[in-house]
């Protein structure tokens, strides 16, 4: 029962076959078991969730269910939740207790979902490993000794290790993605704007998005049905119809043409997870799709164009946390002054504030013009170039991450851990959808096969995902815990 | 383009976060790191192209001047270090 997809375990609530409360109980008992070798929570909330998970079994006897009603799930300890611990994964925030929901959060309670809890993460999500988190690294399902990757780490984790079927995540430069493929899980990244922020603590603003984490592109497909859509709390946040992203999961490939970029299987790649995922586009070739080379030509320049724009934005997010409204504050501040420094020097931690100092140094007098703005530039034509390959072709296939998960402490220097997200980083810069299925493995760790669309192509990618996993079963396996 | 010492402790110092001078001399390393690696971006042509800021290309959407939200002045400040009758309490400003 505990090795189940969303998808089934919702089909089993439908017919009765489960009750949520206890599917629920298990699950917890499982994370009560087991999380302490992994740390992917940071909080569970044992009452709340076996409450909700009541509610949801009244709720189906009285006939007023929907798909995920009494279906367990996770969130990232970025979604605020009211009532409930949001740490963000920092010491700045470690006793803050939201008052409201996100509205991520508000829509997945309205259809009856049951969160088990807030799950770890980097530092306000500025890491890739999972690493920067003030409640400790997480430890990868797969091999205790390696990341998970982050900063979705914790979701990644928890749902490999099979505490959740499904976790939330969020994805500012690959965030979702990257975890996905070190956990061997699937992590859709939605387009900018299709899943609102409102509520979701912010990095880098014109980055962020929410999206899925789960075994499966059917899973994620049913959680898009829930949190997709416009919403007027976000500004950013699009008007435009939602499909039905469970619709057209089974349309065949066949005549599906791929791109590969030929910037994404260059210098850098290792070797095993190269082979591996050339094994999965012969898979597609198999099903009908056709192949061609296409090339990203600005793909060298997203990873310096990202460290120039998220760390701006961050400076000036991270801003709010002063001390005075919520937050850490630190112990007899003498003025004004002497509680902004040390309340801030006290409550983050070193790769977050390595950010804000980028971050204010680009947006000072001089440097704003040579560094901002410059990549703001940047950002339109490394945009253009997915706008130019989706004019030849229908999808874009290349790694998610150039390695499978490292050992933790190995990656100590920021600027190799930086080059990790270079396959991922460009396609928030350009605000287009990606998704990471798991595809096979390499030295015993899961690698993921990254796929992208155009701007609204969420549907095409979940297809393209989903028939490849109804004819392939690396979607299928777990890691021994015990 | 090169940082210095002065560079950190002013960048610290506008993002009000305290630094020791040990600390500082470590971001220096760091902080040049990254911007020699931004540096790329000076090579690039962008004569011409228009900065993008929203990656949907898209502009803010205006709303109806009204009122929408309603006082929850209790529930926010139950989360704040320091409060007293409404009011969040900070050191002393003025003498």
């Amino acid at each position: 029962m505990l090795d189940m997809t969303l998808a089934e375990m919702a089909r089993g609530l439908a017919s009765g076959e489960l009750k949520s409360s206890e599917l629920t109980k298990a699950l917890l008992d499982r994370i009560e078991q087991h999380d302490e070798k992994i740390n992917s929570f940071i909080t569970v909330t044992r009452d709340e969730a076996l409450e909700a998970a009541e509610a949801a079994d009244a709720a189906r006897a009285r006939g007023d269910a929907g798909a995920l009603t009494g279906a367990p799930i996770a969130l990232k300890d970025i979604f605020c939740t009211k009532d409930v611990l949001t740490t963000c994964a920092s010491h700045m925030l470690d006793n803050f207790v939201s008052p409201y929901d996100a509205t991520v959060v508000e829509r997945l309670k309205a259809a009856g979902t049951v969160s088990l809890g807030k799950t770890n993460m980097d530092e306000f999500a500025m890491g890739s490993s999972n690493e920067n988190s003030f409640f400790g690294p997480v430890h990868n399902p797969w091999n205790l000794d390696h990341v998970p990757g982050g900063s979705s780490g914790g979701s990644a984790a928890a749902i490999a290790a099979g505490f959740v079927p499904a976790a939330m995540g969020t994805d500012t430069g690959g965030s979702i993605r990257q975890p996905a493929s070190f956990c061997g899980i699937t992590g859709l990244k939605p387009t900018y704007g299709r899943v609102s922020r409102y509520g979701i603590i912010a990095y880098a603003s014109s980055l962020d998005q929410a999206g899925p984490m789960a075994h499966t592109a059917e899973d994620c497909a049913l959680l898009m049905n829930v949190i997709a859509g416009h919403d007027q709390r976000d500004s950013t946040c699009v008007n435009q119809d939602v499909p039905d992203y469970t619709a057209e999961l089974d349309k065949p490939l066949k005549g599906l043409r791929i791109g590969l970029p030929v910037e994404y299987f260059g210098e850098g790649l290792d070797a095993g997870v190269e082979k591996v995922v050339r094994e999965a586009i012969r898979t597609y070739e198999a099903l009908g799709a056709t192949v061609v080379e296409v090339s990203l030509p600005h793909t060298r320049l997203a990873i310096p164009t990202y460290y120039v724009i998220a760390p701006a934005e961050a400076s000036s997010n991270l801003s709010r946390y002063d001390g005075v409204r919520f937050g850490h504050r630190c112990d007899d501040p003498k003025d004004l002054i002497d509680m902004y420094l040390r309340s801030r020097a006290e409550g983050f931690g070193e790769e977050v504030k390595r950010r804000i100092l980028m971050g204010t140094h680009t947006l000072s007098e001089g440097f704003y013009d040579a560094y901002y703005r410059k990549a703001q530039r940047v950002r339109r034509l490394i945009r253009q170039d997915f706008i130019d390959a989706f004019e030849k072709v229908d999808v874009l296939m290349g790694p998610a991450a150039p390695t499978p998960a490292f050992g933790i402490g190995q990656q100590s220097d920021p600027i190799q851990m930086y080059l990790g997200d270079i396959y991922t980083i460009a396609i928030n810069l350009a605000g287009i959808p990606g998704i990471s299925v798991p595809v096979g493995f390499t030295d015993g760790l899961p690698v993921g096969l990254q796929i992208l669309g155009p701007h609204f192509g969420e549907s095409r990618l979940l297809n393209t995902a989903h028939v490849f996993q109804q004819n392939t079963d690396w979607h299928t396996r777990r890691p021994t815990l015990d | 383009m090169a940082i210095e010492l002065a560079d950190v402790s002013r960048a610290a110092y506008l993002a009000r976060i305290g630094v020791s001078e040990a600390e500082a001399a470590r971001y220096v390393d760091d902080l040049s790191h990254i911007l020699d690696m931004a540096d790329q971006l000076a090579s690039v042509d962008t004569n011409g192209i228009e900065p993008l800021a929203h990656p949907l290309d898209a502009l803010q959407p205006l709303r109806r001047d009204e009122v929408t939200e309603t006082n929850h002045r209790d529930d926010f400040q139950a989360c704040a270090p320091a409060v007293a009758d409404g009011l969040f309490l900070v050191p002393r400003v003025v003498e």
